[in-house]
């Protein structure tokens, strides 16, 4: 029962932060945002007892993938300073 | 095609496929169900090849070639993204300034550093035993070195990154999976077979090739996100295009 209550909940935050991230419009935001989906899903094949997913998930979902939109971001961004 | 055509073939399209999804939910075994008739053969086999951890069992020696294809693509990746960013001719090199630091920032990176790279490191000899292996402990690894960028600055990152040994061992990973595999056929089996002796269930030595492919997955992995993050980093930071210098 517990179990059935940990992975409800843990649905429930990637269904609230995947939402988030799509409702989010700024890059650099929503770079956070998906961080936060990838903690989520770690956390989900977690209780779902998939350790080996959940810690590929963490590195590749919450912290590369993330880092690269901030990197690319912050190209354009200065690009667009300098010609504007 | 004009857009109502076109709406009505995606229509159909997501139908058809909505109605086969549905139709293979129901033959799916019940939801947290212990009996698996997949899971259950792949347990019975990594028992009989001594290796702890199922997982690295199918990843490294049941299913190691789907391995090699995953490797080969992140690999792949990695390189046509080399290319696409690489500096070209209308592009300098920007030395950046050093950067000022929160001290309390530094002190989590320094404090989190080593930590993280020991995780890692654990993470991909462990494969065979326990959750996670080479590609999970790669990434950490990777993301440990990172932190110096979060905690110091750019110039500090560079100075422990050689990125041409990074590219080097990036190469090496691949190439000693592929040539781990070929070992399996010249001891008379199949390529990518389980050859070597299996060792004793649950100890570093066990699994007979799994930890060897999991170490080579763990180079490869760790040194090219490494890469790529050098790419997309240098992007970010170092490289400017001379546009308006020529106007």
């Amino acid at each position: 029962m517990a179990d059935t209550a940990l992975v409800t909940l843990t649905l429930l935050f990637v269904a609230a932060a995947a939402g988030a991230a799509v409702l989010t419009r700024d890059p650099a935001r929503q770079a956070v945002v998906l961080s936060l989906l990838g903690l989520g899903l770690a956390l989900l094949f977690t209780v779902l007892q998939a350790p080996d997913v959940g810690l590929s998930q963490l590195g590749v979902g919450a912290a590369v993938t993330p880092l690269m939109i901030l990197l690319t971001v912050r190209k354009v961004r200065r690009r667009r300073k300098r010609d504007g | 095609m004009t857009g109502r055509v076109r709406r009505w073939a995606l229509a159909a399209g997501l139908a058809g496929t909505a109605a086969l999804m549905v139709a293979a939910g129901t033959g799916l075994p019940r939801f947290g169900g212990d009996q698996h008739p997949y899971g259950a053969r792949a347990v019975a086999a990594s028992l009989r090849q001594q290796t702890a951890n199922t997982i690295s069992s199918v990843n490294f020696d049941q299913r190691a070639l789907d391995t090699l294809g995953e490797e080969s693509i992140l690999f792949g990746s990695v390189l046509g993204t080399v290319v696409l960013l690489r500096q070209t001719r209308d592009e300098h090199r920007v030395r950046p300034r050093p950067e000022r630091v929160p001290a309390a920032l530094r002190r989590y990176g320094a404090g989190l550093l080593p930590v993280t790279l020991l995780i890692g490191l654990y993470i991909v000899a462990h494969g065979q035993l326990s959750p996670g292996g080479g590609f999970q402990g790669g990434v950490v690894i990777a993301t440990a070195l990172h932190l110096l960028y979060v905690g110091a600055d750019y110039r500090a990152l560079e100075r422990i990154r050689p990125l041409g040994l990074f590219e080097l061992v990036d190469g090496s990973g691949e190439a000693a999976y592929v040539l781990l595999g070929g070992a399996g056929l010249l001891a008379g089996s199949a390529y990518l077979a389980n050859v070597l002796p299996h060792g004793t269930f649950n100890t570093m030595a066990s699994g007979g090739t799994v930890p060897l492919l999991n170490a080579a997955v763990g180079l490869e992995v760790a040194s090219a996100v490494v890469v790529l993050l050098a790419h997309f980093l240098d992007q970010a930071i170092e490289i400017t295009d001379n546009r308006k210098a020529h106007r």
